[in-house]
């Protein structure tokens, strides 16, 4: 697919491949820290990537992790399709996509990821599915971009920058696994 | 993720009528998004909100236990409000008529109407006269799309040495031979299945007693044979129709003893055709369509089928749930 859509008109590079693989570099030590933090046995942490990009930004700090530390940490893929709320404003209803995750999450220290998060709403329907699979310790949120604009109170916990948006605008994380390149970008969408 | 760049995102229709007017990609969004669906259900907790704040009528004007019954669960499953209606006891015994009642119904504010009628086009009329969506459940000898569709769910999920990895799983049936046999002038499940299987790619055989097979019927192009093993031989999978008992008293076929021994499929074809995978769309008359030990056998993927009905009816619903804006295809149905 195209790299970006051909409505988009670029108005700012957020980050290119070298910036992106930095803050994931600093992400990863976060939650390596988080890990430190709470004296908790490092087995009981897991990573969700929630579909599509967050689950590849899950794999790759999975994958930073057991470089730094030598640990691999249990990793799931969180689809919240079904747990929108927002469909009745819709023409049609989004595709879902596959759930998988192959630990059990009771009990477990959960770290959420995504790439953008902006009204929250994502956020809260995939708190939802979680609990729908069972009961987490504790469920910690990180995104790779927040562009702020939030309708819900949902607050992440590790950030890979904070960037100001406005609604007309779109960030686009773009990630080698699926796209042609690595990077984020902010938009213009037309009206 | 794993799509490919020209996989639908929606379908083109408002409504559920038939198979016979839906896409290749179409049917294949049902079957990947039923596929989550069944995953839902073997969750600790089977439900999702989906379907939270949409009242869904099952209007069921002819008699129906399971397909009934796992519509209702698909709707639950989904967090819907749910309210049936069954003709006996109801205003249909006072004469009220289809209209009236389906246009009583949505004065309720309803959104979607699942309907289960004894005449051909039911679902079809009811759309001209109500503004719900609505899902055909069968309708006379016409059509029962749901039933086609949990058949083609379980059979992309077949494990069939001759077919390459997901393949199958993915909906293109290129290369399967399905066999259809029994009653298939009487069978919307037939019908259904033949415009599903044939738009997927499979090849299709059709076996029965001639009194039984529609005229002209291969110009649905369809392959028809009079002899069971010649049904059989090279099919991947068997499916055996419910015979009416009451046809019997019609003349169309002598026995129900002759009918076993004709078009029965007993132990004898599963050893003959060790590959051959059996499906029915249930109930079973035991010892007519299919010898008992056939039922029961590691062969039959009949309460597979089962299962999938319910994920199957989670996904259509799903799927036509969003949006009220009319789309390209409808208007071909009208």
């Amino acid at each position: 697919m195209a790299l970006l859509s051909p409505d988009d008109t670029v108005k700012a590079q957020l980050m290119d491949a070298a910036d992106l693989d930095r803050t994931l570099n600093r992400l990863a030590r976060q939650i390596v820290e988080h890990l430190d933090d709470e004296a908790e046995p490092a087995e009981r942490l897991a990573l969700v990537g929630m579909q599509t990009r967050g689950v590849y930004l899950a794999r790759r700090l999975r994958d930073k992790i057991a470089d730094f530390e030598g640990l691999t940490l249990p990793f799931g893929v969180l689809d919240a399709t079904m747990y929108r709320d927002d469909f009745r404003k819709r023409l049609r209803q989004p595709i879902v996509h596959p759930t998988d995750i192959p630990f059990d999450v009771d009990d477990r220290r959960l770290v959420l990821v995504d790439d953008v998060v902006y009204t929250g709403r994502t956020t809260r329907a995939a708190l939802d599915a979680l609990m729908d699979l069972g009961r987490p310790a504790s469920v910690r949120f990180l995104a790779l971009i927040d562009r702020g604009l939030r309708e819900l109170p949902v607050r992440p916990d590790f950030v890979g920058r904070t960037v100001p948006t406005t609604p007309g605008e779109e960030v686009r994380v773009r990630l080698t696994e699926i796209d042609e390149a690595d990077g984020v970008w902010l938009v213009g969408r037309p009206a | 993720m794993s799509e490919p760049a020209a996989a639908l995102d929606a379908l083109r229709h408002r409504h559920l009528l038939g198979l016979a007017t839906y896409s290749d990609e179409e049917i294949r969004l049902v079957l990947r998004t039923a596929r989550e669906f069944r995953a839902v259900l073997d969750r600790p907790v089977k439900r999702v909100p989906s379907l939270r704040g949409v009242t869904v009528v099952n209007l069921f004007f002819e008699a129906s236990t399971r397909t009934r019954l796992s519509f209702e669960l698909a709707e639950k499953r989904l967090s819907a409000d749910v309210v049936n209606f069954s003709a006996s006891g109801s205003s249909v015994s006072k004469g009220e008529t289809l209209k009236d009642t389906a246009r009583n119904i949505e004065a309720m504010k309803i959104d979607m109407v699942v309907i289960r009628h004894g005449s051909p086009g039911a679902a079809q009329f009811l759309t001209r006269w109500i503004d719900s969506v609505v899902l055909n459940a069968g309708d006379g000898a016409h059509e029962h799309p749901t039933q086609a569709l949990l058949d083609l769910l379980t059979l992309s999920d077949l494990d069939l040495p001759r077919f390459g990895a997901d393949r199958l799983r993915d909906g293109y049936f290129e290369g399967l031979n399905v066999s259809i046999i029994g009653d298939i002038t009487h069978s919307r499940v037939a019908r259904s299945n033949i415009h599903g299987l044939r738009a997927l790619g499979a090849d299709v055989t059709l076996c029965g007693p001639r009194t039984m097979m529609p005229r002209e019927v291969e110009a649905m192009g369809v392959r028809v044979v009079d002899r069971l093993d010649e049904a059989l031989d090279g099919c991947d999978v068997a499916m055996a129709l419910r015979i009416q008992l009451e046809r019997q008293s019609a003349g169309l076929f002598p026995s129900l003893r002759e009918y076993h021994e004709r078009y029965g499929i007993k132990e004898e074809h599963l050893d003959r055709y060790p590959d051959l995978r059996i499906m029915h769309p249930g109930p079973v008359n035991r010892g007519v369509e299919l010898a008992s030990e056939v039922v029961d056998s590691d062969r039959s993927v009949i309460l597979d089928q089962v299962t999938n009905g319910v994920a199957v009816r989670m996904a259509c619903l799903y799927l036509l749930s969003g949006g009220t804006v009319a789309r390209d295809a409808d208007r071909g149905e009208g």
